[in-house]
């Protein structure tokens, strides 16, 4: 127990990722699953930035000379954060779009009543 | 430096530049950009293969200046590259099989992004095989989640958008798994690069430190991969994306899409978690008896199905439960047979489907089996074509699919624990496999009164070349079978 509420900020993104994962697998309706999508990615970027940071040090950034080691925090937890945001902003914009699609076709956004829409569609 | 070093590097590169082209290019200069590209990175990863085979060990090459546990590298050894050339391959026939079909589906003006398509996912593809650093193999495997995705959907109907979405859906669950995975063992490592997290994955595997962690992530890893392969309890995506998409397209996801996330598991297994750690872990246990449940429902689930196209589908499951099986009989001979078993379900699932294509054209366009009796009769390449994928499918000898049941088998016997489970599985699905493809092969052979609609064969010389072509790669991987396996296992040894 002690170990969890030093590492909150950990179990905080690991309880956002279920909800989220949760979200995107079990939702009918599509933006709630994209939602879900992008709560799911922003947790694990919460738990990257919070393994990333460790407290009293600096971000690396050389200004009067080059200190000690001890005094920079590690620069690529922060570039992977950047690059993981660039990823799921792409894939939530792919996911709208079919939104989108689907529902000028359907007039619906739940997923279950387009496959039954389009099972009438086929007869 | 040898000048051969850079072909990966080149590979990666000239497909994504043919894509960028292709975007500004009318839709026939695009479709021969297309098809040069990929026939030149065949060439390239061909001279590749010719060279690691000469020199007899891989090599890393730095991305940019910096070195080891700061920069970004690609590894090439046998197996990368023999699969790169083996992937170029398919890719090229499926796409020229699928050609026609593509021009029916789609519309005009969506064909050249059908190409920029292609191209993406063939860099990323590409970049899986030779990439050294896992946050790079994350990045990769979204672009090819996105380009899939875009080539389920550009018929544009419903069903694919429908398709399409469903499949980004369980794909986005799967990459969110994998991200999460890579982010633990950084966390616990401190590397992005596989070489290195090897190295400390065995000191915490010894020391016994971190052990739930770890084990944390190798099955978020592992799963995340299984659920974008298919694997079975999550492969509800696949029979739609499979069944309504375009040939061309059907062909390359069912045979290189897949593929690609299990070489990329296979990597992991070997290159990063180590092959000891991952054979002590119980994920192992765990892909095996999924692997096996996939191999009968999976069959199950095809014999049920009354549309040829969803039924080859299916199939896919069944052998990708095969590969996995493989996976987890926790040997080195299992998992060269599982490599063989990636190469033939490849050669032969797109030729399946590319023969199923022009079944269909010659019976109203209909997929449904009342409708194809007689087919092989209106069509006699796809008929033959479609006979020899099944066979093969079947395992009968000739072809590769009996090869690569009789390497499981192999590698079942020296097991002790596994080899009851693992033969009667084989020997189930087997029966199964039998039940579904030659129904099909006797339903298209079966002769019809009204002969009537006998197919146009004007002018479609490509077509049947393309099939002999596919069956002859069949019949090489079947007949010519020793050299390749050990070209895999010396991969393999390669590759740890």
């Amino acid at each position: 127990m002690g170990n969890l509420f030093v590492n909150f900020g950990e179990a905080i993104a690991m309880l956002l990722f279920v909800i989220g994962f949760a979200n995107l697998l079990l939702h009918k309706n599509l933006i709630k699953k994209i939602i879900g999508l992008n709560i799911m990615d922003s947790a694990i970027y919460l738990f990257l930035a919070e393994k990333g940071y460790i407290a009293g040090r600096g971000v690396p950034i050389v200004v009067d000379g080059v200190q000690k080691v001890e005094a920079y925090i590690n620069p690529i937890p922060s570039g992977l954060v950047l690059t993981g945001i660039v990823v799921s902003v792409s894939v939530s914009a792919l996911m709208l779009s079919l939104t989108v699609c689907l529902y000028r076709r359907y007039h619906t956004l739940d997923l279950d009543e387009i496959s039954t829409l389009l099972r009438k569609e086929d007869k | 430096m040898d000048f051969v070093r850079n072909f990966p590097f080149f590979s990666i590169m000239l497909s994504m530049f043919a894509g960028i082209l292709c975007s500004i290019l009318p839709r026939r200069a695009a479709r021969w950009v297309n098809l040069g590209a990929v026939g030149t990175i065949g060439a390239l990863s061909a001279g590749l293969l010719g060279y690691l085979l000469k020199t007899g060990e891989s090599y890393t090459y730095l991305m940019g200046h910096f070195p080891a546990p700061w920069g970004n590298e690609i590894r090439a050894g046998v197996l990368e590259a023999g699969m790169a050339l083996f992937f170029c391959v398919i890719m090229l026939l499926s796409l020229l099989g699928g050609q026609k079909k593509l021009e029916e589906d789609v519309a005009e003006e969506k064909q050249s992004l059908y190409f920029i398509l292609m191209n993406l996912l063939l860099s990323s593809l590409l970049a899986l095989l030779y990439t050294n650093d896992l946050f790079t193999a994350y990045v990769f495997v979204e672009i090819n989640t996105i380009s899939a995705c875009g080539l389920i959907m550009i018929r544009g109907t419903g069903r694919t958008i429908e398709a399409a979405v469903r499949y980004m859906i369980m794909s986005l669950l799967g990459s969110g798994m994998l991200l999460l995975g890579i982010c633990v063992l950084y966390d616990l490592t401190g590397h992005l690069l596989m070489s290195n997290i090897k190295e400390q994955v065995a000191l915490l595997a010894v020391s016994g430190e971190y052990h739930i962690p770890l084990m944390v992530c190798i099955g978020l890893m592992c799963v995340g991969l299984a659920i974008k392969s298919a694997l079975f309890p999550f492969h509800a995506w696949l029979p739609d994306a499979y069944g309504y998409s375009t040939v061309s397209s059907a062909a390359v996801l069912s045979s290189l899409v897949s593929k690609g996330y299990i070489f990329l598991l296979m990597k992991l297994i070997y290159r990063v978690i180590g092959f000891e750690v991952f054979k002590d872990s119980h994920i192992i246990d765990v892909l095996f008896v999924f692997g096996l449940m996939g191999m009968i429902f999976g069959s199950l689930s095809a014999i049920r199905e009354n549309d040829i196209k969803r039924m080859i589908a299916f199939s896919s499951v069944a052998q990708i439960g095969y590969i996995y099986m493989g996976i987890g009989m926790g040997t080195q001979f299992a998992m060269a047979a599982s490599v063989f078993h990636i190469l033939s379900h490849a050669a032969t699932k797109s030729l399946l489907f590319v023969a199923t294509a022009g079944l269909c054209d010659v019976s109203g366009g209909s997929k449904h089996f009342v409708d194809l009796t007689g087919a092989a009769y209106r069509d006699k390449w796809a008929g033959a074509a479609f006979s020899v994928g099944a066979l093969s499918m079947v395992g009968v000898p000739l072809f590769s699919g009996f090869i690569s049941k009789l390497l499981f088998a192999q590698a079942a016997v020296n097991l002790s624990g596994r080899m009851l489970p693992v033969l009667v599985v084989l020997g189930i699905s087997t029966i199964l496999n039998a039940i579904y493809f030659m129904k099909t092969v006797i339903r298209i052979y079966t002769p019809v009164k009204e002969n009537g609609a006998k197919g146009n064969q004007d002018g479609r010389l490509l077509y049947p070349l393309v099939l002999c072509l596919f069956i002859a790669l069949n019949v090489i991987l079947g007949v010519n079978s020793q050299p390749i396996v050990d070209l895999i296992e010396q991969g393999l040894q390669m590759f740890a």
